[in-house]
């Protein structure tokens, strides 16, 4: 990368919530920055880039703000916060974290199942608790390596669970948009098929209009009573009361949750569950995966205002 | 199922007809082979086992040890073979072997072989086998899910989670990517290999300590483990106990692993040096461990439960409900190969005796 032009001439950036101190440290000899909710008219009319650090929403209003906007860069890897259609509409770029997060968020991916099908959270409380029950009094887990695994959405991120759960000796099948010529597993046209066939389904797709709640009633019956659900997605695409419902009633079998629909809610009920096992949004942060993040973010930023392609834009 | 087949006596008197039970070959057809079994069970294993030998079973006897194992030797068809497991009270040693001197077969139910004096057997030319490859994919699945929830804070978060801490406090503490790290695995056996496999998907990089190297194997083997440890940012424990692993991860060893590092045991507690590991813990001198095995089973050191960056279970990576299924099948095989004059399927040899 080319070396931090002189201060007065760095390019300014619409920043539109505050960084974190790590984000801000690392890009503030590159770029000028303003806060969208503070900025002045002239930042407003000047800026061509918008930095969207988190999951702030980004609404056509805001977008509205920033007569010369040209590219929307995200920190993180899915957009559904951002309004894409008013991007789309006014021929803005959109890029996000690209692969920076793929494997952490495949390794937590795998974690999770892990720790659903193997209860290791639930052990490590018992034996907090001071208990050690007697051979025969344990309950029994289910085996993870041979387990069904369908996987929603082969990208970045699911392809790297799929390679991960393979070494399991797991059998990988995969739903999404469209197959991939190249994945070496074999593609379900129909969701509910994909759950019927699997014991375990990990989500690893956008949120978008067509994937909201996707995983409702239908699909977790055909899942069904020993099935897990996994999700490192979004919790938008699964009808979260109807998931409360069928883990009470035993529909399913258990969940791994790293997201919710109303973050940082998690419901209640979920709380006093023992086949569930609950994260807080984290399957994409290691403080590596940060770091590799920034890359992407200069990276992309560094191409946009020198004129050269884009590293990781997004098809609207 | 029994074997057995209808004798009608067409001309007796009484009109009756004998029952014949066909056992297994190598003992009195009328009566079934007589079994030890010396382990807790659930009902199933038991069934299993009663379809096909007379199980004397010790806990149901209500009897002390010794006056059990006495009335088993005592008996008109004294048992020939014996199922026992680590872990509990029963150790196949000489004093065992002299009480029951029919004995010519021990099957244990896991992978260690730790309560059996292998010596001894071998002098008096009783067979021994273990679990073979039973379990060896479930513990290697659980090794991989305790360093994933180590290095990545799986339980810890959960815990934080359930609290309610998550909106009031934001987010939990960050854990770290297992991609591009450093194991060292003590024992590349049935299990050390399977962890190998699936930590090389991770994008881990593999070394590994064992008695010998392993010429097919191109992961880089260090002749002993401080040195693994040296050059490793994850130590995985997964070698038999015996008297040259005892305390094999001790306190030189910990240093040498250093600060970031993390231990995972899903060996024998007895491999580790407990009450160093506490220390070094405490004082921050490694990262983090995940415990599945601890030296003096049940206890579990106290000041562990406090700690956020460990993770611990009772003795639990074997136990799923597919491998308790193939464990009876397997068990059933040997005792069914023994029993016919056939090898054990998965004979433990005098190579596994110590150097």
């Amino acid at each position: 990368m080319a070396a931090p032009p002189p201060a007065d001439e760095r390019p300014l950036v619409m920043l539109a919530q505050a960084l974190f101190p790590e984000f801000a440290a690392a890009l503030a000899g590159r770029y000028r920055f303003a806060l969208l909710a503070d900025a002045d008219a002239a930042a407003a009319d000047e800026a061509r880039a918008l930095l969207v650090g988190g999951l702030p929403r980004v609404t056509a209003q805001h977008l509205g703000v920033l007569p010369a906007l040209k590219l929307v860069a995200c920190t993180s890897v899915g957009v559904d916060h951002v309004d894409l259609d008013a991007c789309r509409s006014r021929g803005l770029s959109v890029t996000n974290a690209g692969a920076a997060f793929a494997a952490d968020s495949a390794d937590y991916a795998v974690g999770l199942l892990v720790a659903v099908l193997r209860r290791v959270a639930a052990a490590d409380v018992y034996v907090r608790s001071g208990r050690w029950a007697a051979d025969g009094d344990y309950p029994l887990t289910t085996k993870v390596s041979g387990k069904r695994v369908g996987i929603v959405g082969l990208g970045n991120i699911g392809s790297r669970v799929a390679r991960r759960l393979a070494a399991f000796g797991c059998a990988v099948s995969y739903h999404s948009r469209s197959p991939k010529p190249s994945a070496p597993y074999p593609f379900v046209p129909a969701l509910r098929d994909l759950a019927a066939g699997s014991d375990v389904l990990v989500l690893s797709c956008a949120l978008t209009d067509e994937t909201k709640h996707m995983v409702n009633r239908d699909v977790m019956e055909a899942l069904g009573k020993g099935g897990v659900l996994v999700n490192v997605g979004r919790g938008g695409l699964v009808d979260e009361p109807e998931l409360l419902r069928c883990l009470r009633q035993g529909v399913i079998g258990g969940a791994g949750l790293d997201v919710y629909e109303n973050e940082p809610a998690v419901p209640p009920e979920l709380l006093a569950m023992e086949n569930v096992v609950l994260s807080d949004h984290r399957a994409v942060l290691t403080p590596e995966s940060i770091g590799g993040v920034l890359e992407v973010v200069i990276a992309n930023l560094d191409a946009f205002f020198s004129g050269r392609p884009l590293v990781s834009p997004m098809e609207l | 199922h029994f074997r057995f087949f209808f004798v009608t006596c067409g001309t007796d008197r009484r009109g009756s007809f004998q029952l014949s039970a066909m056992a297994s070959a190598g003992g009195n057809p009328l009566v079934l082979p007589a079994v030890l079994h010396l382990r807790r069970s659930d009902a199933d294993f038991t069934a299993a086992l009663s379809e096909r030998f007379r199980v004397l079973d010790f806990f149901s006897s209500g009897e002390p040890l010794p006056a059990f194992l006495a009335a088993a030797a005592a008996a008109p068809e004294p048992p020939r073979a014996a199922v026992v497991v680590g872990g509990g009270s029963v150790r196949v040693d000489a004093s065992f072997l002299d009480a029951v001197p029919s004995l010519r077969c021990v099957l244990t139910t896991g992978a260690g072989i730790d309560h059996i004096d292998l010596a001894e057997c071998a002098r008096r030319g009783v067979a021994v086998a273990n679990s073979g490859e039973v379990f060896s994919t479930d513990v290697a699945d659980y090794a991989v899910g305790l360093l994933l929830d180590v290095l990545r804070r799986v339980s810890a978060a959960e815990r934080y989670v359930r609290r309610g801490s998550w909106p009031v406090q934001g987010d939990y503490p960050l854990g770290s990517k297992l991609g591009g790290k450093r194991v060292g695995i003590i024992g590349l056996g049935n299990i050390g290999s399977r962890i190998a496999r699936r930590l090389e998907a991770f994008g881990c990089i593999i070394h590994y300590n064992s008695r010998k190297p392993k010429d097919s194997i191109s992961y880089k083997y260090f002749g002993n483990v401080h040195d693994l440890a040296a050059e490793s940012d994850v130590l995985i424990v997964a070698c038999a106990l015996n008297k040259a692993t005892r305390h094999i991860v001790d306190k030189d060893v910990l240093e040498a692993l250093g600060k970031g590092g993390v231990v995972i045991n899903i060996g024998r507690g007895a491999n580790i040096d407990e009450a160093e590991l506490v220390v070094a813990l405490r004082e921050g001198k490694i990262a983090g461990a995940g415990l599945d095995v601890f030296e003096h089973e049940p206890k579990v050191p106290a000041e562990l439960f406090s700690m956020e960056n460990v993770v611990l279970s009772r003795h639990v990576a074997v136990f799923t409900e597919e491998s308790r299924s193939d464990l009876r099948a397997h068990t059933v095989g040997n005792l069914e190969a023994f029993f016919s004059g056939q090898p054990l399927l998965t004979p433990v040899d005098a190579d596994s005796l110590v150097q």
